[in-house]
């Protein structure tokens, strides 16, 4: 999960520093990650993951880290089995 | 509903909106319009001595910086461009043709223009600053008021389609700027208390399209980047916003290449008032007829 979340932050965060540079739990939105680039990399997500996320995680802390948006993709897919 | 279709009756029976068959599109009255240049003039009267530099701009602005505005990213809903007739005489033989039969779109031939039509006052205004190169100590201050269009159609007179928005924009570092948002802030509940209006100011979120704009509002939301003032014009429940209090943070600064004097990225905040829904609070507060509005409110306004 981490690696494809890697993978899709580099394609579509339009960070200006290489994504293997950051660690886990390095603030996105302090090393440049816009408004606009976390609603891509939300929808990039989905895709990916073949899942939704629900209104209530659609916020800037669910993608304000790797180890934020895993925590939060975990979550949803914790969900998604329980139902 | 029920009552947006009240009042706007009312105010089509007495004369002060002139219906022209579609909704959220009207003319005003001569009264009317007396209204928005009293409440522009007490604008003036209030922010008269900051110095802001005054430009007006007609309602369309230039399709390549709407482009790059990134407007249709965020309201592809609300946008309205300009499209004309470009053919040739046998063109224009065969747009007569369909027009006259009316079974089909006579205007699926029409094409775009370089124009599009203005969705805020301040639109035009950051690519025309950027050109001047770095903005000057102190940061700028600038002065607006264009007629807007946002495709809304509704029957609440408060939502129109073209209306007048004034607006302070404000350019310089964050701490300069969100000042200045908190002083419009203060100086807005002054301005309509002194007009006998009820106001409320509250966090807000922009009208951000789709799935994708749930996530934007919530950014916005979270970092308290818009606040609106509020008056209860066609619902007491939903009051309506009549002016809105924006901090941008450096997105239009890194966008459009604003800089301060140092090189580093210009912060911006802007700050409009809604002329129509303005006039419209009053209209709904204090009487349809302006000779029995209270005096005070008439002498802050005509005095």
């Amino acid at each position: 999960m981490n690696e494809t979340i890697r993978e899709l932050l580099a394609k579509l965060g339009g960070l200006p520093v290489p994504v293997t540079d950051l660690a886990d739990d390095a603030d996105l939105y302090a090393v440049g990650l816009s408004s606009f680039a976390s609603v891509q990399l939300m929808l990039g997500i989905e895709e990916a993951f073949d899942l939704e996320f629900p209104d209530s995680l659609l916020n800037r802390k669910s993608f304000a880290s790797i180890a934020a948006i895993e925590q939060t993709l975990t979550q949803i897919l914790n969900s998604k089995e329980a139902a | 509903m029920d009552m947006q279709i009240s009042f706007l009756d009312r105010l089509f029976d007495a004369g002060l909106l002139i219906d022209t068959g579609v909704d959220g599109l009207y003319g005003r009255s001569g009264h009317f319009e007396d209204v928005i240049a009293a409440f522009e003039r007490l604008i003036d009267k209030v922010g008269g001595g900051d110095g802001a530099e005054a430009m007006r701009f007609p309602p369309g602005m230039n399709r390549e910086f709407f482009e790059k505005s990134g407007y249709m990213k965020s309201f592809p809903q609300l946008a309205g461009t300009v499209h004309s007739f470009c053919g040739n005489e046998l063109d224009h033989m065969s747009l007569l043709k369909c027009m006259e039969v009316g079974e089909e779109d006579w205007t699926a031939g029409q094409q775009a223009t370089d124009i599009v039509l203005t969705p805020a006052a301040c639109y035009p205004l950051y690519p025309t600053i950027a050109r001047r190169g770095n903005l000057p100590a102190g940061g700028a201050l600038f002065d607006l008021q264009s007629y807007c269009f946002r495709h809304e159609p509704s029957k609440d007179p408060a939502r129109q389609q073209l209306f007048r928005m004034r607006e302070y924009v404000c350019m310089g570092t964050e701490s300069h700027v969100t000042d200045f948002r908190q002083l419009w802030m203060d100086r807005g509940v002054e301005m309509m208390k002194s007009v006998g209006l009820e106001v409320e100011i509250d966090i807000a979120n922009d009208p951000f399209f789709g799935r994708a704009g749930k996530m934007l509002v919530n950014n916005q939301r979270d970092q308290n980047l818009k606040f609106e003032l509020l008056i209860p014009i066609t619902s007491a429940a939903k009051p309506t916003a009549c002016m809105s209090f924006n901090y941008h943070q450096d997105s239009f600064g890194q966008k459009w290449g604003l800089n301060l004097v140092d090189g580093s990225v210009a912060h911006t905040a802007c700050v409009g008032f809604g002329l129509e829904r303005i006039a419209l609070a009053l209209f709904h507060t204090h009487g349809l007829d302006v000779k029995q509005w209270p005096e005070h409110v008439r002498s802050t306004l005509w005095g």
